[in-house]
C-alpha cells in the first residue's frame, strides 16, 4: 500500500497535499482499489464555497458510485481536467496524475483534523 | 457463508470475495475492466457453481415443466436447452431459467443462485402430476468458459467435436477425463463458449486442466463483475434486476419464449395471452446516454420536463462502448426506438435514447 508521509489523510480515504493556502484533494490508494476500474468523476462544483464534509463531486467505478467530500472547507478553484477523458489516472497514479480538486482554504485550522500517514495506515489495519 | 468447490482456487487467484445471495464469491480478479474484454478478446472461466439445479423425472415430467414454463418444451430434441421462465400466477415471474431435455422422463432445470429455495417450494408446491423431483445444487458444480477462443481452448480436452454441439444443445460425456460432464454451448456473455456441469469432487481437476489448455490464449478468471457487464451489453434480463415477481414476461420482452400454441398450456396463459394482444402499458427498454452519465438501478426516467415516465432496472457504463447503457421500465408511450428520454442522476436530467438490444454487435 502506497501512503506518502508528505499527504494528510481524511477518515472518506482522501489525500491532502498542502501548498501554502491551497490543497490539492485525492482519493488514496487504498480507496482506488477497493473502488475497481473507474470509469467516469463528475465534478460540477468549481468555482463554488463549500464547507468542510459537503460533497464536491461523485467517483463512479464500473460497479459502484462513491460521493467525495471536501477535506477541508474553501473555494473549488479548479478540477483535474484531464480525468474527463482518463478516469482511469485515479487508479494508475491517485497521487499525482490521479488529483481531483485543487481548493482554496477558508480556515487552515482544518487541517488540524486530519490524519498522517502513520494514522490513516493505522486506521486501515484496525 | 456457502462456499463453492472452487473457493479456495478463487482465493489463490487473488478474487475479491463478496456475499452473493449467501454464496462467498469472487466480483472481479484483475479488475472488470480486464476481464470484461479478456471474453470479449479471448476466453475467461466463471464459477457458476451457486446456481440451482434441479432433475425432473419420471413418466409426467414433461407435463409438470410445460405447465411451469411460459416456453414449449414440447419443441425439445433430446440434448437441447431452452430459455424460459416459471410464472408466478399473477403475472409475474418467479425466475427465468434454462431447461435441458436430458433424455425422455428426465428434465434438468437451471435456476438463479438467489432463487433457489423460492424455485423449489414452487416446483413443489405445483407438482400435482407427480413427477420425480430431486434437488441437485449443492451436488453440481458449473464452470462459464466464454468467449472467443474458449472452443479451441476446450477442444484439447474432450474427443467430442466441440464445433458440431450447436448453440444451445448439450452433450454429457468425458472432459478432462472426467466421466458425464455436461457440455452445453450456452452462456450469458454474447461472446460464445460453454457451460460444464459436472459432480463438485472433480472441480478441481477440471478447473486446472481448463487453465492449463487456455494459458496461451491468456485465459483468465472471471468474477460476478464483469458477468453483469457482459450479460448487460448483450441486454439479457437479470432477476431481481430486470425481472421479478411483478414484471411480465410480456412487458419484459420475453415474448420470445412465452409460446401460446394449443400444445403449451401453461400458468397464466389466459393472462399474458391478453397482455399480448391488447398490450402493456409498460416495457423494457434498453438505453444508451447521450448526455456523458451512468444510469445506475432504480434511478428515475423522465421525459424532457422531468416527469416521471419509467425507472432503471439495470445500469453501467460499457467497456466495449465506453459510455453509460441501461435497461429499464418505460411507459408504452416512450418505448419506441429512438426516442429521447432522460435519466435523472443527483437532480439532474441526463439525455438518453432507446436503442435496440443487444447494445454491442459482435458480429
Amino acid at each position: 500500500m502506497n501512503l506518502p508521509e508528505n499527504l494528510k489523510y481524511t477518515k472518506e480515504h482522501e489525500w491532502v497535499r498542502v501548498e501554502k493556502d491551497s490543497v490539492y484533494v485525492g482519493i488514496t490508494d487504498f480507496a482506488q482499489g477497493e473502488l475497481g476500474d473507474i470509469v467516469f468523476v463528475e465534478i460540477e462544483t468549481e468555482g463554488e464555497d463549500l464547507p468542510k464534509g459537503e460533497t464536491f463531486g461523485t467517483v463512479e467505478a464500473v460497479k459502484t458510485v462513491s460521493d467525495l467530500f471536501m477535506p477541508v472547507g474553501g473555494k473549488v478553484v479548479e478540477f483535474n481536467a484531464a480525468l474527463e477523458d482518463e478516469p482511469e489516472l485515479i487508479n494508475k497514479d491517485p497521487y499525482e496524475k490521479g488529483w481531483m480538486i485543487k481548493i482554496e482554504m477558508s480556515d487552515t485550522a482544518d487541517l488540524d483534523d486530519l490524519m498522517d500517514a502513520a494514522a490513516y495506515k493505522a486506521m486501515l489495519e484496525a | 457463508m456457502k462456499k463453492t468447490s472452487f473457493n479456495q482456487l478463487h482465493k489463490d487467484a487473488g478474487g475479491k470475495m463478496v456475499d452473493f445471495v449467501g454464496f462467498e464469491m469472487p466480483v472481479e480478479f484483475s479488475g472488470i475492466k480486464d476481464e470484461h474484454l479478456t471474453v470479449r478478446k479471448g476466453v475467461g472461466v466463471f464459477d457458476v457453481s451457486h446456481m440451482g439445479e434441479f432433475w425432473v423425472k419420471g413418466p409426467n415430467a414433461a407435463k409438470l415443466v410445460q405447465k411451469l414454463t411460459t416456453n414449449d418444451v414440447s419443441k425439445l430434441s433430446k440434448g437441447q436447452a431452452q430459455y424460459t421462465c416459471f410464472p408466478n400466477g399473477k403475472g409475474g415471474i418467479v425466475d427465468d431459467l434454462l431447461v435441458y431435455y436430458y433424455e425422455p422422463e428426465k428434465y434438468m432445470l437451471v435456476v438463479n443462485a438467489s432463487n433457489i429455495e423460492k424455485d423449489w417450494k414452487w416446483l413443489v408446491s405445483q407438482n400435482s402430476v407427480g413427477a420425480e423431483l430431486e434437488n441437485a445444487s449443492d451436488d453440481i458444480s458449473q464452470l462459464a468458459i466464454q468467449g472467443p477462443k474458449a472452443t479451441t481452448t476446450l477442444q484439447k480436452l474432450t474427443k467430442i467435436n466441440l464445433n458440431e454441439i450447436p448453440y444451445y444443445t448439450f452433450v454429457t460425456d468425458q472432459f478432462a477425463g472426467v466421466d458425464d460432464v455436461i457440455i452445453s454451448a450456452t452462456g450469458y456473455t454474447g461472446s460464445g463458449g460453454f457451460e460444464l456441469y459436472f459432480r463438485n469432487e472433480h472441480a478441481e481437476k477440471i478447473y486446472k486442466a481448463i487453465f492449463e489448455a487456455g494459458q496461451e490464449f491468456g485465459i483468465k478468471p472471471i468474477g460476478l463483475g464483469a458477468r453483469d457487464t457482459l450479460r448487460l451489453e448483450m441486454g439479457f434480463c437479470l432477476y431481481g434486476n430486470d425481472i421479478d415477481d411483478t414484471t411480465s414476461p410480456i412487458e419484459a420482452g420475453l415474448g420470445w419464449i412465452t409460446k401460446f400454441n394449443d400444445n403449451n398450456d401453461f400458468i397464466d396463459k389466459d393472462l399474458l395471452l391478453v397482455q399480448k394482444s391488447e398490450g402493456v402499458t409498460r416495457k423494457l427498454r434498453g438505453f444508451e446516454m447521450i448526455d456523458r452519465g451512468i444510469p445506475r438501478h432504480d434511478y428515475e426516467l423522465a421525459d424532457k420536463d422531468g416527469h416521471v415516465i419509467g425507472k432503471v432496472t439495470s445500469g453501467t457504463q460499457s467497456p466495449m462502448l465506453n459510455k453509460g447503457i441501461g435497461m429499464g421500465y418505460l411507459d408504452k408511450e416512450y418505448s419506441a426506438f429512438g426516442t429521447e428520454i432522460y435519466v435523472k442522476i443527483r437532480n439532474r436530467l441526463l439525455k438518453a435514447k432507446v436503442v435496440k438490444v443487444p447494445f454491442v454487435s459482435l458480429l
